[in-house]
């Protein structure tokens, strides 16, 4: 996929506001994530001649971090949380039933792009464990039987 | 409003107890009727939990509804709704607790809210199905005082937490904010650090290491640029406490970052945050702009010559983060990876600069011990460990929620005072301590007093106070695979020990659970813990084997059974499982076959079904769904 002309120029603007500064190479990445929605190959060298660092440094921090991603994440970014109190509670067997009724693996998108799976380690609801987050929305004291039916209220 | 003597506060603290008079009164005298505008209470407050917790439970909703009802009675203006940060009790989420009768609501949903204000804030009659309920006698309670998880918690970093709104920074000068600081900045900062030594404050992110003596250390290098950092990247899956405080007390960190601040001769402050944490950040920003606006950050703080500014940075989900080599390599701008001390921090931290790092467990209790005094925080708490600690208590535990408790507490305490006990009348396992780094402690635990040292010598550690429950159903072989598989997945691969010899250990438990592991690999599992315990190269690689030694020790013959006959107890390990129906006890009711995700059951109605195995993705749905216990499972 080719990031546009008009992205790449952001990128660029991006850096210019935190002064081409290297220090501030992981808050600079922390917005272009927001904007572009990941950090692809050609945003990284984008990033490593604002900073005049090597791209292979950016690329290094790039995929160091959890939270940066190199692919695009889905319309609907489906995370099921792995802590240890969702843990206790079965939220292996949500993920295992996401894994299922979504069709892909950990850290993939679904081919139409609407849907892609991560795990996290602990959104703080431990109190209602097991937990996963679709888009900004927490569902909670998950079982597997329902996830079929989560997953079609997106489908529609 | 701005702020720029020590007088100033003073006369903005008498304004602002005025608003949080009705609160404070509710706190000290408890009555036990329904206050109610139709019975001649003239103001009442509604305090509606904004944490993390309850805001997953519609939190925020319930606010909406409550503005819109005020707004509709007509009694918005004798009524006001309020935002305060965690209470402590997320099991029983969302919260809500009105004043002045201090009355306490749980689980309560968008659609209670009418409820509440017709018949609590107007009529002054309490609304009996959502108070809290004892698990005991069945008695309704009304005051939260009264509940058994509140009654032996003592709280002191989370002492503003659920009563203040934290994103009004008058509330917490009501409180005696910022005071510790006014009164510092009249002081020798070296007796100020006295203080903070004589109180016997330890760090609260895990290691225990003493805060005076720590500052006092960065103290001594003289540098133009000096740093204090504050560690907020709480990484620990099930540890919450660092989140709750900087969403509900935000102001007590800043105010601890500047007294450090003083006493080490530093101007700038870093928080250090997880970007996982947005509401927390939301909060820390709201504080930093309104603690600027009134100039207590910013040039000659409360009119002396002392200028401090604190900015935040970002973590981007890296676990090692936590270390503090590794904290300061991120705020730089590079991968996350811990460098060999000394050089301590404290000598050349942060881009070279003496940098000292506290987490913000620890930060909360400064302002308040230097109001209290040192020997006030030190009369409370064992010998060495002094004060209170925060525990996350999840996990197969009927109260999951946030704890502050006194050094000293026992596990047991905990788990079925506080706890309630474990859920479902299973019978309690393990308390797993420490996050990954920790271990699992037994029944023959529960009756030592907690502090560092006992939760060390017992083979687990304090950490930053993750606690989970583990009952019978939980396979101890697979919970040491689980800390270890996080290990593994955040290990920054700097240091052999670390990334091979983990990776090995994980292989290892793979071969166990599934049922290919023989007895000698027990003993290379041990070797190989021990190895990697002494030559790993930081704090995460060091204690990542604890998980694996404590439960060995502990639980060693449920590994010895795994390998000898391939059995799991706890039928978690799927490939030691073979799931079937009893035929004689199967009615063919096809709920099984309905619920099976995998279409593995199949059948007539009324007569016995059956599972085919090759197809059993060994779920466990079909025994979720079986009302006559006909799943059987060896």
């Amino acid at each position: 996929m080719k990031v546009s002309c008009e992205a790449l120029r952001k990128v660029e603007e991006i850096c210019k506001k935190f002064n081409n500064d290297p220090g501030e190479l992981i808050t600079i990445l922390h917005e272009c994530q927001n904007s572009l929605g990941y950090i692809p190959e050609d945003v990284q060298r984008v990033i490593a001649r604002c900073l005049g660092i090597p791209a292979q440094k950016v690329y290094g921090v790039v995929t160091f971090y959890s939270f940066f991603s190199m692919v695009p994440k889905g319309k609907y970014p489906v995370s099921v949380c792995l802590g240890t109190a969702c843990y206790v509670r079965g939220g292996d067997k949500v993920l295992e039933e996401f894994k299922r009724v979504l069709g892909i693996e950990v850290g993939e998108t679904t081919p139409d792009g609407k849907f892609s799976l991560d795990c996290l380690r602990c959104v703080g609801a431990c109190g209602l464990a097991p937990v996963a987050t679709i888009g900004e929305k927490v569902y909670g004291r998950l079982n597997p039987s329902d996830i079929k039916k989560i997953v079609s209220e997106f489908d529609s | 409003m701005f702020i720029n003597s020590p007088d100033a506060l003073e006369s903005i603290r008498q304004e602002a107890v005025k608003a949080l008079s009705l609160r404070e009164k509710s706190n000290s005298s408890i009555s036990a009727e329904a206050a109610g505008l139709e019975k001649g209470t003239p103001h009442m407050q509604i305090l509606c939990c904004g944490g993390t917790g309850c805001k997953a439970s519609e939190s925020a909703k319930i606010v909406e509804n409550f503005h819109a009802s005020l707004e509709a009675h007509g009694i918005a203006d004798k009524v006001d709704v309020v935002v305060p940060g965690c209470f402590g009790f997320c099991e029983k989420g969302p919260i809500v607790k009105i004043v002045p009768d201090n009355t306490f609501y749980t689980s309560v949903r968008p659609s209670d809210v009418e409820e509440i204000v017709t018949s609590h804030i107007i009529a002054g009659v309490k609304v009996e199905r959502l108070l809290y309920q004892d698990p005991g006698s069945g008695e309704h309670i009304s005051d939260s005082k009264h509940m058994n998880f509140y009654r032996k918690q003592l709280r002191i970093a989370l002492r503003n937490c659920g009563f203040i709104n934290p994103e009004d920074i008058r509330e917490y000068i009501a409180r005696d904010g910022y005071k510790a600081l006014a009164d510092s900045l009249k002081r020798d900062s070296a007796d100020v650090l006295a203080d903070i030594k004589a109180s016997g404050l330890r760090g609260r992110g895990g290691a225990g290491f003493p805060t005076g003596v720590k500052w006092d250390i960065a103290r001594k290098f003289d540098a133009p640029d000096k740093y204090v950092v504050c560690n907020a990247d709480e990484g620990d899956p099930g540890a919450f406490m660092d989140r709750s405080i900087m969403e509900g007390d935000p102001n007590s960190v800043l105010e601890a970052m500047m007294i450090c601040g003083y006493c080490i001769n530093a101007h700038h402050g870093l928080i250090y945050i997880r970007a996982e944490y947005p509401l927390a950040v939301h909060r820390l920003q709201v504080a930093i702009a309104q603690a600027r606006e009134c100039g207590l950050l910013g040039k000659n703080i409360l009119g002396t010559c002392f200028d401090f500014d604190i900015e935040i940075r970002y973590g981007a989900g890296a676990f090692v983060c936590g270390e503090e080599t590794a904290l300061i390599h991120s705020m730089e701008g590079k991968r996350g990876e811990p460098t060999l001390k000394p050089p301590f921090p404290a000598e050349a931290g942060y881009f070279g600069r003496p940098t000292n790092v506290n987490n913000v467990e620890t930060l909360a209790n400064v302002p308040v011990i230097l109001t209290k005094g040192p020997q006030w925080f030190a009369s409370i708490g064992t010998e060495k460990s002094k004060g209170t600690k925060v525990f996350a208590l999840a996990g197969k535990i009927n109260n999951v929620g946030l704890i502050e408790v006194p050094m000293g507490t026992t596990l047991r305490e905990i788990i079925y005072d506080i706890g309630g006990g474990v859920k479902n009348g299973k019978k309690f396992k393990a308390v797993q301590t420490g996050g990954p780094s920790g271990g699992c402690l037994t029944e023959k635990h529960l009756d030592i007093p907690i502090d560092y040292e006992s939760l060390a010598a017992a083979g687990s550690m304090m950490g930053s106070g993750g606690m989970i429950v583990m009952d019978e159903d939980d396979c101890m072989v697979s919970v040491a695979k689980f800390f270890l598989e996080f290990t593994v997945g955040e290990s920054c691969g700097k240091c052999t020990p670390c990334r091979i010899g983990n990776k090995r250990m994980l292989e290892i438990l793979d071969r166990i659970t599934d049922g290919r592991g023989t007895m000698e690999d027990l003993d290379t599992l041990e070797n190989l813990a021990k190895v990697i315990k002494d030559t790993a190269l930081c704090g995460l690689g060091q204690t990542s084997p604890n998980p694996v030694l404590s439960t060995l020790a502990n639980f060693r013959e449920e590994y010895e059974e795994h390998v000898r006959d391939h059995v799991c107890r706890a039928h978690k390990c799927k490939s030691l499982l073979t799931y079937s129906i009893d035929p004689v006890l199967c009615k063919g009711c096809s709920a099984c076959a309905r619920g099976c995700p995998a279409e593995a059951i199949v059948g007539e109605v009324r007569k016995p079904f059956v599972i085919n195995p090759e197809k059993c993705i060994r779920c466990g749905m079909c025994i979720s769904r079986c009302k006559f216990g006909a799943i059987n499972v060896i």
